[in-house]
């Protein structure tokens, strides 16, 4: 995955992050004494930030495309935020020397390369002493003089090449800290270094028990095995204990009860044969089972928690802000814990709502499912309560605050963290239960057979009993079974990740493994989604209040005005057009209709901007003449008032480069395909023409999308739906799998079960394959570990496999459910 | 044989060195990033590096 990807021409794309350049006039910059193009300004900005640290050989090195800066009409001013008094306390360290560290989250890393970009171009500034990042968790530790440099100038140099960085909070419980799993290596560790010594030790043993040891040196053997033993059994085995003892509480029967048993009977009996200096010792087996035990779990904990990592980006790990409207109407960019009761804050359409308060402006819905597990959104007026945790819809909101503090907050995160905690696919909660079942007939089993071969076999021992009922418990654990679902689900979601498909619920390879029929939206899936403005007509003459401005840019600044805090491609491209410098006009009375447009007073004047029919309909207007339509023009959007029709703007897309190759391959895995999309303009056919996907909808409102996807359920097909647009969410919700784009609105991500990050389209297809691959390599393990079990229990119970030979058993068949999941890395899922 | 006495107690104490290696390797941070390290040595001299 490493292979370095050089760009000698940027022909193909942005020279930083490697998206499709843009029509017209090229953005370009000097590297290297080579000129290389860029898709945005924002790209260029941080090509510029790099070569003149002297920093270009970054580019030289890195493995992957960088990241597409974030452009942000506000500059850097809410980085200020972080030089307050009140936030440094809790996110700073003071040190004794006077200088002052910082751990932070940092978003963009793509490759070993960015560590060395971050590393020389913080260490090159001002103040900075020490600069440490980790690749694997992306963090950072800075350490530096406060005298010489503000925190926020820190984060705005970090920004300054491409990386968002977030102070974490050392007091914070960090949901990503990697503490447990370097206990668990050190378990593992001890338990390994264990059992290569004791296993050496048992062959001079068992050796010696042919060749007539001399008792004393069996004696010193014997001691020197107990010593090594004794810091596995009661340090790198106590996550068994404690997990078989929390089940036994909660009167649940967990495979970590016959494990803690089989070990601590068999190291008790081996103590119990050493200090008398006769009978067997079984050390050997104690260690080689703990170890393999831990090391088919740290494995999984490892696959898991890279899992974890990419799914709390930056953003999640956030201290909330929010943005206070004070009572002259200005607006300041605050975090949580500066807000005090009663104080209005303004919540953008599809923002999470981060506290609990009541709507005193704006109306609309919200998205309560996280809460309530409602999933329609709830119609919320002036007066009506709102809570954190929640997700606002189309509209901007005016809360005020009616419960502070990050108690709500927080409580909703956990809420959050707890339902994702608790979606255990189907196929890991029937294996639970399939073990729990397991372990209650494996315990009652071993106590039979230790009652037989004491009481009733033909030479009745209660030694015999006990290391026969031992061999049971060990031989049969079923640890192969539980780790069969849980090994190969983390295993394919690693490899999906690396894929660049972030699985947020693991339900969904279940699912996707059944999928017979993807559907895509199309702008922003099939299409890039950048839209660019091509053309502004003006269609009839403006009202007379606003003739001193220039006819071209009059309908473009109320369009803006408009799609003001909108995240519609179309908004992106007419705030790209307008430019920085100029300011925005203000709106009042917002209102986005999914799927139709936007509507709003700016200036005292009713305006909306939208789908033709829609303001057709809304204005009682005649459908106004369409433009002749130009292959570079993909869709179109009118600005109307009751005076009439005003501008007609056009917006051109491209398809994704990796849309044709995709489309062919879902194809030859006999994929039905369809295309569902809002886009109501002849244009968008033409744009799909390439990929020749019979089963196209256009003009689709999200509710008739809904319908059409039901029909196709109804038919008994396994839906996929791909999609990135705010009118999707409902779509994505009912879908049978639901992906998003990456960069797709956060409502719609919230509501799909796997994001795809590098928005390559063919990783779709490999997605595919692999859940199906998946599926059967968990069959195979179940079949295997059932199988294996089913063998074993009757040959141990009859006392043919000795403690020894029964751990040596019960460890490969673990590893080899392991390695059987395994295999399902790094194949070729192209064929 | 009498040497046995001896040897057994020291790879005792060999163990415990190594365990006690590995307890500072994980707590030092050692295992903390093992993607990056391996192409640091690349990044430090790009100077040097330059046709």
């Amino acid at each position: 995955m490493n292979k370095p990807v050089r760009r000698s021409a940027a022909a193909d794309g942005c020279f930083h992050c490697g998206l499709p350049l843009p029509a017209g006039a090229p953005i370009e910059f000097v590297i290297s004494g080579a000129s290389q193009q860029f898709c945005c300004v924002g790209c260029q900005a941080v090509a510029s930030a790099i070569v003149s640290g002297g920093l270009e050989s970054f580019y030289r090195f890195r493995s992957a495309d960088s990241g597409r800066p974030d452009q942000r009409p506000d500059g850097d001013a809410d980085l200020a935020v972080w030089d307050l008094a009140e936030l440094a306390d809790e996110y700073l360290q003071h040190n004794e020397d006077g200088t002052v560290s910082a751990n932070l989250a940092v978003d963009g890393i793509t490759c070993a390369a960015c560590n060395w970009l971050i590393e020389k171009h913080l260490g090159e500034l001002p103040g900075v002493l020490a600069v440490a990042v980790n690749g694997t968790t992306h963090r950072a530790q800075l350490r530096w003089q406060p005298a010489q440099a503000a925190f926020s100038t820190l984060l705005a140099a970090l920004r300054a090449i491409g990386y968002q960085a977030t102070p974490l909070s050392p007091f914070a419980r960090d949901k990503t800290s990697d503490q447990p799993l370097k206990t668990m290596l050190l378990r593992l560790g001890v338990a390994g270094l264990a059992m290569m010594q004791a296993g050496m030790v048992a062959i001079a043993l068992y050796a010696g028990g042919y060749q007539d040891i001399d008792p004393h040196w069996q004696q010193l053997l014997r001691w020197l095995s107990w010593a090594l033993v004794t810091p596995v059994v009661f340090y790198s085995a106590l996550p068994f204990y404690r997990a078989a003892w929390r089940a036994l509480r909660l009167g649940q029967l967990v495979m970590d009860l016959p494990v803690s048993l089989a070990i601590v009977l068999a190291y008790a009996a081996s103590c119990y044969a050493t200090l008398r200096g006769g009978g067997e010792v079984y050390y050997d087996s104690v260690s080689m089972f703990c170890f393999f035990l831990l090391l088919g779990r740290f494995v999984e904990a490892r696959l898991r928690y890279r899992n974890l990592l990419a799914l709390y980006s930056a953003d999640e790990l956030l201290p909330p802000t929010a943005v206070r409207v004070a009572a002259d109407g200005q607006q300041q960019s605050v975090t949580l814990r500066q807000l005090v009761l009663g104080d209005r804050v303004r919540v953008y359409p599809r923002q999470a709502i981060r506290c609990d308060g009541v709507v005193v402006a704006g109306s609309g819905s919200v998205e309560e499912a996280l809460l309530t597990g409602e999933a329609a959104p709830q119609p919320k007026r002036v007066g009506d309560s709102v809570s954190a945790g929640t997700l606002n819809g189309d509209n901007p909101l005016l809360i005020e605050l009616s419960a502070v503090g990050q108690q709500t907050q927080l409580a909703a995160i956990m809420r959050i963290a707890e339902q994702a905690a608790a979606d255990k696919p189907a196929w890991v909660a029937q294996a639970d239960r399939l073990a729990g079942r397991f372990v209650a007939a494996v315990l009652l089993c071993a106590a039979a057979v230790m009652l037989y071969w004491s009481l009733w076999a033909a030479q009745p021992s209660l030694e015999h009993g006990f290391w026969v009922a031992l061999s049971v418990l060990v031989v049969t654990c079923p640890c192969a079974l539980s780790l069969a679902t849980p090994t190969a689900l983390a295993v394919a979601a690693g490899e999906l990740r690396r894929d660049g498909l972030l699985v947020t619920n693991r339900h969904c390879l279940e699912r996707m493994a059944a999928v017979s029929s993807v559907v895509f939206d199309k702008t922003g899936t099939l299409t890039s989604g950048q839209l660019e403005l091509v053309a502004c007509h003006a269609l009839t003459a403006l009202p007379p209040a606003n003739e001193s401005q220039p006819d071209e840019l009059q309908p473009l600044a109320i369009a803006v005005a408009l799609e003001q805090g909108g995240r519609h491609p179309v908004a992106e491209a007419l705030r790209r057009a307008m430019g920085a410098g100029d300011t925005t006009a203000l709106v009042a009375e917002q209102q986005f209709v999914a799927g139709a447009g936007v509507s709003g007073t700016v200036a005292g004047i009713a305006y909306a901007l939208g789908r033709a029919d829609w303001l057709a309909d809304r204005f009682g207007l005649a459908p106004p003449v369409a433009g002749a339509g130009t292959a570079a023009v993909s869709s179109q959007v009118w600005l109307a008032a009751n005076a009439g029709w005003l501008a007609r703007f056009e917006f051109s897309d491209q398809l994704r480069s990796s849309a044709p190759a995709a489309v062919a391959a879902l194809r030859a895995d006999h994929q039905q395909l369809a295309v569902l999309s809002g886009d109501p303009s002849p244009q968008a056919a033409a744009l799909l023409a390439p990929l020749a996907i019979v089963d196209q909808q256009f003009g689709q409102r999200p509710e008739q999308k809904l319908q059409q996807l039901c029909s196709r359920q109804q038919r008994g097909e396994v839906v996929a739906m791909v999609g990135d647009g705010i009118n999707d969410v409902p779509v994505l919700r009912c879908a049978d799998v639901s992906i998003a784009m990456g960069r797709a609105a956060d409502l719609t991500q919230l509501a799909a079960d796997a994001l795809l990050l590098g928005n390559d389209l063919q990783t779709l297809p490999r997605a595919l394959r692999l859940a199906r691959r998946t599926r059967r390599i968990i069959g195979q393990n179940i079949g295997w570990a059932i199988g294996y079990n089913l063998l074993a229990l009757p040959l141990a119970a009859a006392g043919f496999v000795p403690p020894w030979a029964a751990a040596i058993g019960m460890s490969s068949s673990s590893l080899i459910v392991l390695l059987n999941a395994l295999r399902l890395r790094r194949r070729d899922l192209n064929g | 044989m009498q040497s046995l006495y001896f040897l057994i107690p020291l790879s005792l104490v060999v163990i415990a060195g190594a365990v006690w290696l590995l307890f500072w390797a994980v707590k030092n941070g050692q295992y903390d990033d093992l993607d990056s390290e391996a192409e640091r040595i690349l990044f430090e001299d790009e100077r040097g590096s330059e046709e």
